[in-house]
């Protein structure tokens, strides 16, 4: 893997000007994994603050063959591209090896584009799928997803004085996309520059479809300090709450595990989003959500050989 | 050279996206379409094209992938009817607005509910104003012929817009008719090689589709409409090259039988074969109808219809779809805002709903509905928007 140093001069695919919040995690991810690619890519986006705030014209952030077409296509969109390079790659009229990488954020990932996603990673494309999850429609003003934790509050799951917050647990997206027998698929983080690159660099060297699933917090609507993208992760893996794991051929690693495992209210405590939870009353919810933490973390041990 | 063979509207439809070759095929199927993508998967699977078939999961992922695939500098075709257009409809006005000429198949199909999967032309109207080109077809040879001929027109470098080609589902795409083939070495002459202006694959940085607000979209959309201001010539041009070559010249409408007619029916489709007919015993009979068919439909050929329509002193329109709550339907609301405006003669113009969800239309209603329009002309009142064959 490349050193920090052998990474900072490179060739970025995302560069500055575009304006995506200061302390977003999206672009810190995005160009990590654009710096891993050894080769040229062609990249889409769906629609979401990602798109939104990287294309104004007639500027754009993208020194990269890049296309939107809109918000739960993208997995279809570039499987268009991939196909039409294959037709070329068969026809001679192309001999450059190039990688193809589509980027949603959850709404177009686990939502709205599960469907698009599905097909994609079916067909087999060569193409590596990103999602950022930053756990909730932030383009349109931090409304509930399927990526939504148990217990925050979104703009369509307020901590109301009869429902405190979104009521249901999250989707496992990448068990989703691992079911579908791919040969990479992993959660990574904007938080850890060398586990994403490494994972980056695995995935897009895969001939197949691959799947990151990339923890991107969001200070607008997780509702924490901008500065604090790095402490925010950190304490995401040291609760569990968002493991770091690949799934190789099937193969499960766990990726980093925390030397003393914290209570989920390390992670909740930060974000204005759970505040509700820490008043009385709201206790369960807490308990819920460590009990989905922990089974999950269980699962994952037994899984990746660690624990019976 | 060209052969005379024996062929269904949709495998006509397959044998010239077999011929013509293209890059990639993204297809889902519905009825009265699946022939098409059926048939092509044994062209592909027995190696006869060199086509990347995607087999996508949905049609709103068929025109997405037409749309990356487009954009990649492919040549790009795809078929489908009905709610698989409507699931499309979000793409169709994007796929326009890059400009990807990506060419469809439409076998016309009612829009549930109540589910039917038989001929109306709701499907593709429902898609008018999403900037494709929409070419009509009469019948079987028309299919293949304006398969061919939409390919030029939409990858023409002053067009680059997406084309349907419509046909009406089960009248054409299940009849079996015996048509001109053409040779493959004589197709792909014709269609020549795909010059993208637009190619991702390209490695050069760019972005495609942006966000584009108040102070750019209303230009964008404008220099979008300039594009269709070169779409009637090139139709024509087309058309005509393809007549020189091949011996079937095409435009963009037909005048059947105009000469010296009192009135001109107007219609879309399968139906102008019936109405032809019909017009050929009437005239034999005395009576001056004539027809004149549109085949171009975006975009809608105003001056040669009003050209068309102005020698007569009263029209009658077929519409084989509806507007709910409007005031007409597609077809007559277009033609009497052509004859309408400017210093066309107001003369009396009548709208006739048929065929809806399938509903056959007998020779003897057309004639009934040409007595109505010829006695309109006459000075007689009737209903101007009205319905044949409906209980
Ligand atoms: C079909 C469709 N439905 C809804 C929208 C509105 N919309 C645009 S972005 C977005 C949410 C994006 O959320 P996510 O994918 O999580 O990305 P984020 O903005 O959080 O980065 C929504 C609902 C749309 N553009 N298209
Ligand atoms: S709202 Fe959140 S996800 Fe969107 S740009 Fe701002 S920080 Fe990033
Ligand atoms: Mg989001």
């Amino acid at each position: 893997m490349a050193s920090l140093k052998e990474l900072s001069t490179k060739q970025e695919g995302l560069v500055g000007g575009h304006r995506l919040c200061a302390g977003c995690g999206a672009p810190v991810a995005v160009r990590q994994i654009l710096l891993a690619s050894e080769y040229p890519v062609v990249v889409g986006s769906a629609t979401g603050c990602l798109e939104v705030a990287t294309t104004i014209f007639p500027y754009t952030s993208w020194d990269v063959p890049f296309i939107h077409s809109a918000f739960e296509n993208v997995a279809a969109t570039v499987a268009g591209i991939e196909a039409c390079y294959r037709a070329f790659k068969r026809q001679g009229k192309m001999e450059k090896k190039v990688k193809f990488i589509a980027f949603g954020g959850d709404g177009g990932t686990y939502d709205i584009g599960l469907q698009s996603l599905s097909g994609a990673l079916e067909r087999g494309h060569d193409l590596l799928y990103v999602c950022y999850d930053n756990g909730a429609y932030m383009n349109t003003g931090i409304q509930r997803s399927s990526a939504t934790p148990r217990g925050a509050a979104t703009t369509t799951s307020p901590a109301g004085s009869a429902i405190p917050g979104k009521q249901q647990r999250r989707k496992n997206l990448t068990e989703i996309c691992a079911a579908h027998g791919i040969a990479y698929a992993a959660q990574s983080t904007a938080g850890r520059w060398q586990d994403l690159t490494k994972k980056a660099a695995k995935a897009i060297e895969v001939d197949g479809p691959s799947f990151l699933n990339v923890l991107a917090p969001c200070p607008r609507g997780w509702r924490y300090p901008t500065p604090d993208l790095l402490p925010i992760c950190k304490v995401a893996h040291d609760t569990c709450y968002w493991p770091l794991y690949e799934i190789e051929d099937g193969k499960y690693t766990i990726n980093y595990k925390p030397k003393e495992k914290l209570p989920i209210e390390e992670f909740l405590k930060p974000q204005g989003r759970f505040r509700h939870l820490m008043a009385p009353g709201n206790e369960g919810i807490v308990e819920q959500l460590q009990a989905d933490v922990d089974a999950e973390w269980d699962r994952l041990l037994v899984l990746a050989g660690e624990k019976e | 050279m060209s052969e005379r063979i024996l062929i269904e509207g949709n495998e006509a439809v397959a044998l010239a996206l077999k011929l013509i070759d293209p890059d990639v095929v993204a297809a889902y199927p519905i009825t009265p379409a699946t022939e098409v993508v059926q048939k092509f998967s044994e062209y592909v699977a027995d190696g006869e094209v060199g086509t990347e078939f995607v087999a996508v999961e949905s049609e709103h992922s068929a025109m997405s992938a037409c749309i990356g695939a487009s954009t990649a500098g492919g040549r790009v075709m795809t078929a489908t009817s009905s709610q698989g257009l409507g699931l499309m409809w979000e793409m169709l006005y994007i796929a326009a607005s890059l400009r990807a000429p990506i060419t469809m198949a439409v076998a016309n199909r009612a829009l549930s509910g109540n589910i039917n999967i038989h001929c109306d032309h709701s499907d593709s109207m429902g898609a008018r104003d999403a900037g494709w080109i929409q070419l009509f077809s009469e019948n079987t040879q028309e299919i293949f012929d304006n398969m061919i001929q939409a390919i030029r027109i939409a990858e023409h470098p002053d067009v680059r817009l997406p084309a349907m080609v419509c046909y009406d589902g089960f009248v054409i795409s299940h009849a079996r008719e015996v048509i001109d083939s053409l040779s493959k070495d004589e197709v792909q002459e014709f269609v020549g090689q795909y010059e993208p202006q637009l190619s991702l694959l390209d490695m050069e940085a760019k972005t495609v589709g942006p966000l584009d607000l108040q102070d750019f979209y209303f230009e964008h959309k404008r220099s979008q409409a300039e594009g269709y201001v070169a779409i009637p010539r090139v139709i024509e041009e087309v058309g005509q090259e393809f007549g020189q070559k091949f011996g079937r010249s095409y435009g963009l409408v037909e005048e059947y039988k105009m000469e010296g007619a009192d009135v001109a029916l107007v219609a879309l489709g399968s139906t102008n074969g019936t109405i032809k007919d019909v017009v050929d015993s009437m005239q034999e009979s005395g009576k001056k109808v004539g027809l004149l068919k549109i085949r171009s439909f975006r975009p809608f050929p105003a001056d040669l219809i009003k050209q068309s329509l102005s020698k007569v002193k009263a029209v009658g329109v077929f519409d084989r779809s509806m507007t709910f709550g409007g005031w007409g339907n597609p077809l007559f609301n277009e033609i009497r805002s052509v004859m309408y405006g400017g210093n066309g003669q107001a003369i009396p113009i009548l709208d006739r709903i048929y065929g809806l969800g399938g509903r056959e239309i007998s020779m003897a209603e057309i004639e009934e509905y040409a007595d109505e329009v010829l006695a309109v002309a006459k000075g007689e009142q009737a209903e101007v928007i009205d319905y044949i064959g409906v209980r």
